[in-house]
């Protein structure tokens, strides 16, 4: 009998890592690392300081290149792939300490988002009055993230938990099918971590989110699957109940955080 | 409380949305004096004078675009303004093009090096990237010195003006004047255009978070050689003019010098303000005239100058006008 087509996702990772390496100066800042990120699910990636999360997800994104080891994206090798082009296959990542375009409005921060997909970006000789037709969608997405009294604040101007928001909109602007925050509540009061949290939750609604975060009660609330890395390994891999029970990974990690 | 925060003021008095909204109105007004008095003005200065600034004031507003817009560096611009100028003349003179024709096939030649030499200087970050446009242009200069058709140290001289469209007598010297201003109109409103454009504002991402720029899928590199070559050929509708002004294209107009000159402009000027750079040319080019006439050391003296206001204006003579107008909108009506 002929297969039916199979939902691929369920079974293949969407992004997967196998051997990721990479030294800086000799240094072993990320070694030998397997990773799979399954679609649909949230995946958390947690460890102490200078576990090397920041370096993984900039090798994921080719933002640095790996001194060795491979990383596929939905079926195709993303190894050697240029950054731009694997944000345009549908990868994208936000940064730890927050992006925005400083000197430019919430608005205009988000229409630089959407401008590439509408083909907007290289026309020269128009004025950027067209923009506006990017006004529509942009106000949703400024709306999802609750900004919408933003609208006319340079980015730069907002508080810091309002840039992180302005960091998910622009991001969401892509319509990307996985999405990389790396530490998106860091820093943040109680307050602003219930919004980003419940906002990443709805976001991530079909699609795939690689999150780094510190904070265990977010990463158990929020995530489907956990990666612990540690000096630049993996120390534990599966759901949150199974990692905070390995002995190892509460003596390395959370043994001091989990009183 | 104090009153609400004062935006972050721009490192370099560039581009700024908000305010820049505010003082689009007196932007048109000040365009609609200028350019009236552009069209007067050879009836008080004499004309060749003015037709110098105006090829002087579109190559820095060329450069500007890529410094003050990008804020890429580049220290080889002389490469564009004198190639075109070579080539406008070559082709007026050899080959009898009409002279605008000249002059966008110089400006055509002009974007061809820019496209040559932005592909290999666009990888490199900051005062590597200066260094490598340096390097590229000293390469053309050495090209143009050996080229039979640049005749070496005697340049090509007795270039033909021609007649416009085969229509006007560009040997008549007001009515050369008149075609320098269209064309200087022409330049300068497409570096206003460009960088108030969809690709303008892209620009200005790029500029503000280079990273962020790429992880939103924009090939960074090819919108800043975009730009590059857009720059050099405007660069190129100046050279080119100057060498039917003039009917000279000589070594001094690619030398390395032509390249520091055009930034010692733009920032007297005021880089990152669109019309900046032209003053800043106005204000070289009169030095220039004055100095040259008085016996003083030009060099040293435009030199003093330039130290003097890089100390006072940071900003340049218009950045810190737009500055202190800006402060003004932002504080009275709140008091
Ligand atoms: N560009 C770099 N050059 C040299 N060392 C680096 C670089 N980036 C990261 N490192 C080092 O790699 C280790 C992992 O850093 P990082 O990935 O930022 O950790 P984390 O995000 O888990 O806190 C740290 O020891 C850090 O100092
Ligand atoms: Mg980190």
């Amino acid at each position: 009998m002929q297969a039916a087509p199979m939902p691929v996702a369920s079974t293949e990772p969407i992004l997967s890592a196998r051997g990721l390496t990479k030294e800086f100066f000799g240094f072993k800042a990320v070694n030998g690392v397997d990773l799979d990120v399954y679609s649909g699910t949230i995946h958390a990636l947690i460890g102490p300081n200078g576990a090397g999360k920041t370096t993984v997800f900039n090798l994921l994104t080719k933002f640095l290149s790996p001194t060795a080891g491979t990383i596929r994206f939905d079926g195709r090798d993303i190894t050697r792939t240029k950054p731009a082009d694997v944000a345009r296959l549908g990868l994208v990542r936000s940064f730890q300490i927050s992006a925005v375009f400083a000197q430019l409005t919430v608005l205009d921060n988000v229409r630089v988002a959407l401008q590439r997909q509408s083909g907007l970006a290289t026309q020269f000789w128009r004025s950027n009055a067209v923009l506006s037709r990017l006004d529509a969608r942009a106000a949703e997405l400024i709306e999802a993230v609750g900004l919408s009294s933003f609208s006319e604040t340079l980015a730069g101007d907002l508080p810091y938990g309002r840039k992180r928001a302005l960091e998910i909109a622009t991001t969401l602007a892509l319509d990307p099918p996985v999405m990389l925050f790396d530490e998106p509540m860091a820093g943040m009061g109680v307050e602003d971590i219930g919004r980003i949290s419940a906002l990443i939750r709805k976001v991530a609604a079909g699609r795939t989110v690689l999150m780094v975060e510190h904070n265990l009660n977010v990463v158990s609330d929020l995530c489907d699957r956990v990666t612990v890395l540690a000096r630049g390994e993996i120390l534990a891999d599966g759901d949150y109940a199974a990692v905070s029970a390995d002995p190892r990974v509460r003596e390395a990690y959370m043994g001091s955080e989990h009183a | 409380m104090s009153s609400a925060p004062i935006s972050n003021a721009p490192a370099a008095g560039i581009g700024l949305p908000r305010g820049q909204q505010r003082l689009t109105g007196l932007g048109s007004a000040v365009a609609t004096i200028a350019l009236l008095a552009l069209l007067a003005a050879p009836l008080a200065v004499y004309p060749v004078f003015l037709m110098k600034i105006l090829c002087f004031a579109l190559f820095a507003t060329a450069f500007n675009l890529l410094l003050g817009y990008v804020g890429l560096l580049s220290f080889g611009h002389a490469a564009f303004f004198g190639g075109a100028a070579y080539f406008t003349a070559h082709a007026a003179k050899v080959w009898g093009f009409e002279p605008l024709l000249a002059v966008l096939f110089g400006a055509a030649g002009a974007a061809a090096i820019g496209l040559v030499i932005g592909f290999l200087a666009i990888r490199r970050q900051g005062i590597y990237f200066a260094m490598v446009t340096l390097a590229l242009s000293q390469m053309v200069f050495f090209v143009f010195l050996q080229a039979p058709f640049t005749h070496g140290e005697d340049g090509i001289q007795n270039v033909p003006r021609g007649r416009l469209l085969g229509l006007f007598d560009l040997s008549d010297t007001l009515t050369m004047y008149y075609f320098v201003l269209a064309v200087f109109v022409f330049g300068f409103f497409a570096a206003w255009r460009i960088v108030h454009s969809p690709f303008g504002h892209v620009l200005q991402a790029i500029r503000e978070n280079e990273n962020r720029a790429v992880s939103l899928g924009y090939r960074v590199e090819r919108y800043k050689l975009g730009a590059f070559v857009m720059s050099a050929f405007i660069a190129g509708l100046a050279g080119g003019t100057k060498a039917l002004v003039f009917q000279i294209a000589t070594l001094t107009d690619v030398a390395w010098q032509m390249s520091g000159e055009v930034i010692l402009m733009t920032l007297l000027g005021g880089l990152g303000t669109i019309l900046g750079p032209s003053v800043g040319a106005g204000l070289v080019v009169t030095l220039q005239n004055y100095l040259a006439a008085s016996g003083l050391p030009v060099t040293v003296v435009i030199g003093v100058i330039f130290v003097l206001c890089v100390l006072v204006f940071r900003r340049g003579l218009v950045g810190e006008a737009i500055h202190l107008l800006r402060r003004r909108a932002q504080g009275l009506p709140r008091r």
